[in-house]
């Protein structure tokens, strides 16, 4: 029988600070072993449990893309015991991964649609894969326009900054970067991410809306994007909750009868209306 | 078949050539499962052990593997058990309750290798109950004091000894000594079978729509106000199956252990923001009546308790799981929205 417990050995080669309050680290990994590297296949808005071996282990967004092979990439913010230690890793070091886990984004469905990407805050990583692996030349024919919203409160709270100003310069991609208040040197919106979503106005023609963030973000766009005609149906959101096993069996994770990590993270806001209000 | 009582101690001496043998054994007050020494350990007329015998298959704690970080990489060493078990004396609401756990450990996209595998290498031999307990309601749940679900041998006490009811193909096979029952000895277990009866029953027809519909209801603001949130419910359940992973180190090697967990904690869904999306014992309680008599049924299509009562007896505040029970079945006429 296949153990679901045991995590693959991974080298931590990237050890790099995110975010200017020092909280959030990205981390890049390499596979050891070739066979791990061979079946390790995932889809963006899958998580994994990262492993530090002696402090434990916790459930991320996997922020790279499948287009990004032989490394696997997390962003995570320093909270506790196994955030903590692996903020303090050093670049070399063995560390564990345990995946991939859950559902994902429903990239099929996605296939042909225009989308619009909108987050806030350090909840950008597994937008960050699907935005990288729709952006990849093999894949961005299968998908129509691309528009990015995604705030922080300051510039130095923005994730992947020097990706953001790749995808700036590119003509395939409508990205809207915005700040809570005006900064010295920005070049990017200044505004709430809910209000700038109203400004930017997307068509909910043919269009999935995909939002990650703070759940006072959410709160506050869902209607925004209601007004602008966006049904329960084509708003996609990645739900997180405490998680230990990430297999539907430890029991602490559910909302509902569903499991965030068996039966999520990924749902329709119309599937979350159906569900209690308890995450 | 008919196995005499004297010559229990006997045949489980013999079993236990060939399997790790569990039983009740009598504790200062109570009794408990044990892996026994000598078959005359065991006790056969205990009304119910305190805590139930889940945890032979899955341990309160238990190593799910050891490692050792090294230069490049890390050597795993998984710890399984193959040990043949069998579990002797076990009351049909805990038999049952394995059932119920099959369906956790085995869902529809994982399967859990340390319960799965104890599980298939274990024989479960039933004793009926003569005499329930007060705070015993399986009947209310399909469940009965003879009821055979989850067992291979079920053992009904006519007096001097038992008759042995032979259920599947596994429990066979270990009665190769044993004669043959006659017709007074079945008259007489079904006579046991008739007097055995419950003093309580509740009925549950219908409770999963009633919850369905009285999520935001106010009952749980009261129906909980008594819980301490101790847990003792829990860890004393047959199906409460909720654990954490934790890490034990020891230089650079470590062990990757599994502790059961309790829905009525705070900590159990805390996240790492500070944002608790079960913050009080009202959700945490709604849960956990949720997650037995709804959820668990919408997933698996059964009740997720079995009336062994437990959670009643052990409760330091006095709760009873059969008046929550009753209070939602009364919600209709209640209910406000």
């Amino acid at each position: 029988m296949n153990n679901p417990y045991l995590p693959i050995p991974m080298k931590l080669i990237k050890n790099f600070r995110e975010t200017d309050d020092k909280l959030v680290n990205s981390f890049t990994l390499e596979f050891i072993n070739e066979e791990d590297k061979k079946n390790f296949t995932y889809t963006p808005g899958q998580f994994a449990e990262l492993s530090v071996f002696g402090k434990g282990e916790s459930p991320f967004g996997i922020a790279s893309s499948p287009t990004e092979p032989g490394i696997l990439k997390f962003s995570v913010a320093k909270v506790g015991k196994v955030t903590t230690s692996l903020h303090l890793t050093e670049e070399g070091t063995t560390l564990g991964v345990r995946g991939p886990l859950g559902n994902s984004f429903p990239i099929e469905k996605l296939k042909g649609k225009n989308i619009v990407l909108i987050s806030g805050g350090f909840a950008f990583t597994t937008l960050r894969s699907l935005a990288t692996y729709i952006l990849n030349e093999n894949n961005r024919g299968d998908f129509g326009n691309l528009t990015i919203i995604y705030g922080a409160r300051t510039p130095g709270l923005l994730l992947y900054k020097e990706e953001l100003a790749e995808w700036d310069k590119r003509s395939d991609i409508d990205l809207h970067k915005t700040i809570d208040k005006p900064a010295e040197g920005w070049d990017g919106k200044v505004g709430f991410v809910p209000q700038v979503t109203e400004e930017v106005a997307p068509s909910p023609e043919n269009t999935y809306a995909i939002v990650c963030g703070p759940p006072i973000m959410i709160k506050f766009t869902m209607p925004a994007l209601e007004k602008l005609g966006f049904k329960s149906d084509q708003i996609i959101m990645s739900l997180e909750n405490r998680m230990k096993c990430g297999i539907g069996m430890c029991g602490r994770c559910n909302v509902g009868s569903k499991y965030v990590c068996k039966d999520g993270p990924v749902f329709t806001r119309a599937q979350l209306l159906e569900m209690p209000n308890e995450y | 078949m008919i196995l005499t009582k004297k010559d229990v101690p006997n045949f489980l001496d013999s079993l236990k050539n060939n399997y790790q043998v569990f039983a009740p054994v009598k504790q200062d007050h109570y009794t408990e499962f044990k892996e026994i020494e000598n078959g005359a350990d065991a006790v056969l007329d205990y009304s119910n052990t305190k805590t139930p015998p889940k945890k032979i298959l899955f341990p309160q704690s238990e190593k799910l593997y050891c490692y050792k970080v090294e230069e490049n990489g890390v050597q795993m060493e998984e710890k399984a058990d193959e040990q043949q078990k069998v579990i002797f004396g076990i009351r049909p609401c805990d038999a049952k309750s394995f059932t119920i756990l099959d369906k956790v450990f085995d869902n529809n996209k994982y399967q859990d290798p340390y319960y799965l595998n104890r599980r298939k290498n274990t024989i479960l031999v039933g004793i009926g109950c003569n005499a329930p307990e007060s705070t015993c309601f399986c009947t209310s749940l399909g469940g009965g004091p003879f009821d055979t679900t989850g067992l291979d041998l079920l053992l009904v006490d006519i007096g001097d000894c038992y008759l042995v009811e032979v259920i599947s193909e596994k429990g066979k096979n270990m009665l190769t000594s044993c004669k043959e029952a006659g017709e007074e000895d079945k008259k007489k277990a079904s006579q046991v079978k008739e007097n055995a009866t419950l003093t309580t029953s509740i009925n549950i027809e219908g409770i999963k729509e009633k919850l369905d519909n009285n999520f935001y209801n106010e009952i749980w603001d009261y129906i909980s106000e008594k819980c301490i949130g101790c847990g003792s419910c829990t860890f004393s359940c047959p199906t409460c199956h909720c654990f954490d992973i934790v890490d034990e180190t020891a230089d650079s090697g470590g062990c990757r252990i599994r502790n059961w967990d309790s829905c009525m904690f705070p900590l159990f869904t805390l996240h790492g923001s500070g944002h608790n999306p079960r913050p009080s014992n009202k959700e945490r309680f709604r849960n956990r009546i949720m997650h037995k008599f709804n959820y668990f049924v919408e997933t698996n299509d059964i009740t997720a308790c079995v009336g062994c009562g437990r959670c009643i007896k052990n409760c330091p505040v006095n709760m009873d799981i059969r008046e929550i029970l009753e209070e939602i079945q009364g919600l209709e006429a209640r209910s406000v929205s």
